[in-house]
């Protein structure tokens, strides 16, 4: 998408990756003045209620994860739209596979990766072997898994064991399950993003495919691991939500709009959408801030529609205010 | 015929060439379009009467013009995803203007072309502007515009849609020679088809969209007006989808729901019409037929019986059929 | 090289075509097979008896089934026979309480104590919503405010705090979870998203405070009261049964769906499709989802007609695009079918003017103001129902002139029942749900 390479010391700081992407400004200034309406409007009921501060997390979870997912992707210069439907295709399958039965959570988990897996390999190969337009591909192959699912459920059913939903529910110590599994996956990503080999041809990759490949990598194989490890989050994300549901059902991703969202909080985060630059931890408060929206929309009592309003806002503002000096054209 | 007898067979080769060349100059599109339809008709010879096709044609053709608004800015190299939200503020925002008042339908139809053009030119200039991936701003803007049209409305759409309102996507022109009645929204499907296409191919307009959509640095050196073209493919596209809200509109009646998805519809039938996503290469009449051949597959879909979720995997094959092949065409060219 | 990848692509649609027309053709598709196995191996005592249950919906089928029926399975999960049974029961049983209003009326006597709740008004009412997202909703939604505001006139309501889930199980869990947390709440009115997934909040909400659950339901009777009205099998059964009998000599029907999968439609459409089956001579030609969108439903339609010459009968598991489906009859010049919409008003309304033979099951908006009342009494200390099953009312040819008001917005549920509220009918002119203040000091 873009011809431009990347200058070396910006990889070498993205390879130090602890650099505070600018969108934790963003973070600081919407949660600070999201607390101070609370206090003026609410009567302090966040500040002063852990369990509400805790479910600003558990609200990003789900989102969080597959958004990591995505930044992988998008780093890659491409993108995937299909995380939705793999999502609900996870949820469904899983309760469907462990019928309640805590003996085959193993097995199920196992099988939902693998097609997880084969998602991403599938995207992956469209993409770079039959050079689709990434946006078209994974458009594609999400209306190909959603009308597979749609028209099968009535043949799908289950729910999954008691302690499988532990994962959704319970608590380490005093922090939830869930809030470490997020941070352990942008842990993992971050790790891979900075300090392996495949990170930092992805990085070039998706910086410019052409002159990746010039300089002797496999920019197929780059982008395919890539969409990999995109669906296999999704996966993660799927087993997450339907542990906190207890059974899947067909519209659980299209519903939370997964998609479009994960795209929008990676991008707010400050990864381009032409490839080549970005990091899971300015994904990461992209997604806090939509956590936030939402907990201190829900205490200030504001109309959903004006909260929607508000989070388009959001994600063209903050993109703007990365890309509006630089000297590329956008399209 | 005697004639051919005379023809030496290398001739008769020669014309098979040169007819084969010719067919494969055919846009693929015309080809595909004239395969469903006949398996169509072939399901159903309802369809093939004069009354069957103009029946199709009108229900069609709304994705059809929002196809084609997509074209300018798909091959300006951008995409724009608030159309679908700004076909469902035209039908809730014209209920809510006319308020069961018949007289207020023109008026309504006005302010909504006015929104439309105030979107498409927000939507160009944060683009053009502020550098932002249209990807991106598209998106942000129609979840303005949903949320902001849910809100302005309250919720619910307070009216219904008179009748004159409804006249261009509903309407039909009784006692027309050789047709009998014939349907409005055909006649404005004709005159978006006709206008566009001179803009697109006949003005210089439409030679900077591709030139930029191509190659944006060259065709500024070449003193192209990158950011006002840009910005002008952003209001075609938003205009039209306002045209295209009053047909649906007109044609299934109020819903908060008229637009949901069209856009990604509207991408789809670009791309079935064989332009290329990312700019440089599209023509109006070859994604207008695209928009009429997706609508056609649903049709035929649906005759075959396959239920809906099916079709809707269908529909992900082929547009990735789509361009799939028109990368390895393109490729096989270079 | 170039070759290959066509040679690619062909494969890759013939594959997917494969695996597509293995699934239409009603066969099982690969990944069934490879979870099915499991499945058999070692299934639950309870699943075990839940699974015949289900087998006798899905696969008895009839001599006469229509085209589309094997495709539109009743997703298992949400059948219960002994339900469906009595839910007709209910729809002729007189309410133990005649001379309330119809919203205050109850069909089943199961009191509860509700001492332990007892306090001081003015109460503090929190209310985790799953969306404000059809028509249906809109029209509850400000039927409820009004409840609301009328209650805090009297000064028995202070704060009514309003959290929408937006369509999300997974919002609402939380929104759930910060609700109850939050220590604002006097008692808690739930309308899930759906029934299984938001229990474990509800069950937790229930340790902590009264709760109020009404529309969809969940799986405890943790809640102090369920209410609804009678519910999806009646609507299902009410209309399916009008078509029958207003077909004697059988025919085509088309079921038009919005989605699949949400309990409430499953069960609507699994109580029409028995009705359908056990009358014989009646063949559904298709099952489509029409996303609730009006376009796509006179498309759907229209195209229907083309299909089979003529479609004699619609049936709609919800009623939001009667008029559309009614149009595209109208645009071909042909005589209206038997048709079973909802009571939104533009259908009534068409209905009225066009004279269709036409019923409108209903799964009235009047218990959104219900729940609004019965948390009213249980913080009164006032006996309320566990299980509090609301009559159910329909709209038919003989009782359309008293739904069918003019004056009414298109989109407007006409069971509200709210003409006795101080601000009717402006308010429900209106529809406007984005006015109502949750915080008064």
């Amino acid at each position: 998408m873009t011809t431009e390479s990347i200058p070396a010391d910006e990889i070498k700081r993205s390879k130090l990756g602890i650099r505070i992407p600018p969108v934790y400004y963003f973070l600081v200034i919407i949660t600070v003045g999201g607390l101070i309406l609370d206090i003026l409007f609410a009567k302090g009921n966040i500040i002063s209620n852990p369990t509400i501060l805790t479910n600003i997390l558990i609200r990003s979870v789900a989102l969080g994860i597959v958004a990591v997912g995505q930044t992988f992707v998008m780093i890659g210069a491409s993108i995937d739209l299909s995380v939705a439907y793999t999502i609900s295709l996870t949820a469904v399958m899983t309760s469907q596979l462990m019928q309640g039965d805590p003996e085959r959570v193993p097995m199920a988990i196992i099988l939902v990766f693998v097609i997880g897996a084969v998602i991403g390999l599938v995207n992956g190969l469209i993409v770079t072997k039959l050079n689709v337009n990434p946006f078209i591909a994974t458009l594609g192959t999400g209306l190909i898994i959603a009308g597979i699912l749609n028209g099968t459920f009535a043949n799908f059913k289950g729910s999954v064991p008691k302690s499988f939903r532990a994962l959704g529910y319970e608590s380490l110590g005093p922090i939830p399950i869930s809030i470490i599994i997020l941070i352990a996956v942008v842990v993992l990503g971050w790790f891979i993003l900075s300090w392996t080999k495949f990170g930092a041809h992805l990085y070039g990759v998706g910086g410019s495919r052409e002159l990746g490949r010039l300089s002797g990598l496999r920019t197929s194989r780059t982008i395919i691991v890539a969409h990999i490890i995109c669906s296999l989050t999704a996966v993660l994300s799927g087993l997450f939500i339907v542990s906190r549901l207890g059974s899947g059902a067909p519209w659980v991703g299209p519903d939370g709009i997964y998609d479009l969202e994960s795209v929008a909080t990676t991008v707010i985060g400050g990864t381009a959408l032409s490839g080549g630059r970005g990091g899971v931890f300015g994904t990461l408060a992209g997604v806090l801030i939509f956590g936030v929206i939402d907990t201190v929309f829900n205490q200030l009592g504001v109309d959903t529609y004006l909260k929607t309003v508000f989070r388009g806002a959001i994600i063209i503002l903050a993109v703007a205010s990365y890309s509006f000096r630089s000297k590329r054209e956008a399209a | 015929m005697t004639t051919l007898e005379k023809i030496p067979s290398r001739q008769m080769t020669g014309i098979l060439v040169t007819i084969w060349k010719r067919v494969k100059k055919i846009p693929p599109v015309y080809l595909i379009f004239l395969v469903i339809i006949i398996g169509v008709s072939y399901l159903n010879p309802n369809f093939a009467t004069l009354n069957g096709m103009l029946l199709f044609l009108r229900r069609a053709s709304p994705l059809a013009i929002l196809a084609i608004g997509q074209l300018f800015v798909v091959a300006s190299g951008g995409f724009d995803l608030s159309q679908g939200s700004l076909v469902t503020l035209t039908v809730i925002g014209s209920a809510l203007i006319i308020y069961n008042n018949e007289e207020n339908s023109y008026i309504a139809i006005m302010i909504l072309l006015g929104i439309g053009i105030i979107i498409g030119l927000v939507n160009g200039v944060v683009v053009s502007y502020l550098k932002v991936p249209s990807l991106i701003a598209t998106l942000g803007m129609l979840l303005l515009v949903k949320g902001g049209g849910l809100y302005w409305t309250g919720g619910a759409p307070k009216g219904y849609l008179t009748e004159n309102w409804r006249y261009f996507g509903r309407g039909f022109i009784e006692n027309v020679p050789v047709f009998g009645r014939f349907p409005v929204a055909v006649i404005v499907f004709l005159i978006v088809v006709v206008i566009m296409t001179i803009l697109f191919h006949k003005t210089n307009l439409g030679k900077q969209i591709l030139a930029i959509g191509d190659n944006p640095r060259a065709s500024q050196l070449s003193g192209v007006k990158v950011k006002l073209i840009r910005i002008i493919a952003f209001l075609i596209s938003a205009f039209l989808s306002v045209v295209a809200g009053v047909m649906i509109g007109g044609y299934g009646g109020t819903s908060i729901l008229a637009g949901e998805g069209l856009e990604m519809q509207s991408v789809s039938a670009v791309v079935i019409g064989g332009a290329l996503l990312l700019g440089g290469k599209g023509s109006v009449p070859e994604v207008a037929i695209g928009g009429l051949t997706l609508e056609a597959i649903f049709s035929l879909l649906n005759l075959l019986g396959l239920p809906k979720p099916y079709r809707d995997a269908v529909q992900g094959l082929i547009i990735i059929g789509a361009v799939a092949y028109a990368a390895i065409t393109s490729k096989r060219r270079d | 090289m170039f070759k290959k990848k066509l040679y690619m692509v062909l494969s890759l649609v013939m594959l997917a075509a494969f695996v597509l027309s293995a699934c239409g053709g009603g066969e099982a598709p690969a990944e069934e097979v490879a979870v099915e196995a499991p499945a058999e191996e070692a299934p639950a005592a309870e699943e075990a008896e839940a699974e015949t249950e289900e087998e006798e919906v899905a696969e008895e089928a009839p001599a006469n089934p229509g085209l589309a029926m094997d495709a539109a399975a009743v997703a298992m999960q949400f059948w219960s026979d002994d339900l469906y049974e009595e839910s007709i029961i209910f729809m002729d049983t007189e309410p133990i309480n005649p001379d309330a209003p119809v919203y205050l009326q109850s069909l089943l006597d199961n009191k509860v104590d509700t001492s332990q709740y007892k306090m001081e008004p003015p109460f503090d009412i929190c209310f985790s919503n799953a969306g404000v997202n059809n028509q249906w909703r809109v029209t509850g939604y400000v039927t409820m405010r009004e409840q609301v505001e009328q209650l805090r006139a009297e000064g028995l309501v202070g704060n009514f705090i309003h959290v929408d889930a937006e369509g999300s199980d997974e919002k609402q869990i939380t929104d759930i979870s910060d609700l109850v947390a939050g220590g604002q709440c006097d008692v808690l009115i739930i309308s899930p998203n759906t029934s299984e997934a938001l229990t474990p909040a509800v069950e937790q909400a229930c340790e902590v405070l009264p709760t109020v659950v009404f529309d969809r339901g969940v799986l405890t009777d943790c809640p102090t009261t369920f209410l609804k009205t009678i519910g999806g099998y009646a609507f299902g059964y009410d209309g399916a049964k009008f078509i029958v009998d207003n077909l004697p000599d059988g025919g085509n029907v088309l079921a038009l769906r919005i989605l699949p999968g949400v309990d409430v439609l499953e069960q609507r459409w699994g109580a029409a499709r028995k009705v359908f089956e056990e009358a014989g001579n009646i063949s559904v030609v298709g099952v489509e989802f029409n996303d609730y969108s009006g376009p796509k439903t006179k498309t759907i339609v229209s195209d229907y007609i083309d299909r089979f010459g003529y479609i004699d009968a619609i049936w709609m598991d919800a009623g939001g695009p009667a008029v559309a489906a009614l149009e595209a009859y109208e645009d071909l010049g042909l005589d209206f079918p038997v048709m079973v919409g909802e009571d939104q008003m533009d259908y009534l309304k068409y209905w009225k003017e066009m004279d269709v033979t036409a019923i409108a099951p209903t799964f009235p908006t009047f218990q959104w103001r219900t729940a609004v009342l019965a948390a009213v009494m249980i913080l009164q200390g006032e006996p309320v129902d566990a299980r509090w099953v609301l009559p159910q009312p329909h709209v038919t040819q003989e009782n359309l002139d008293q739904y069918y008001l003019p004056d009414m917005p298109p989109l407007y549920y006409a069971l509200s029942s709210a003409e006795d509220m101080d601000n009717w009918p402006d308010v429900w002119k209106e529809l406007d749900t984005t006015v109502y203040k949750d915080v008064i000091e």
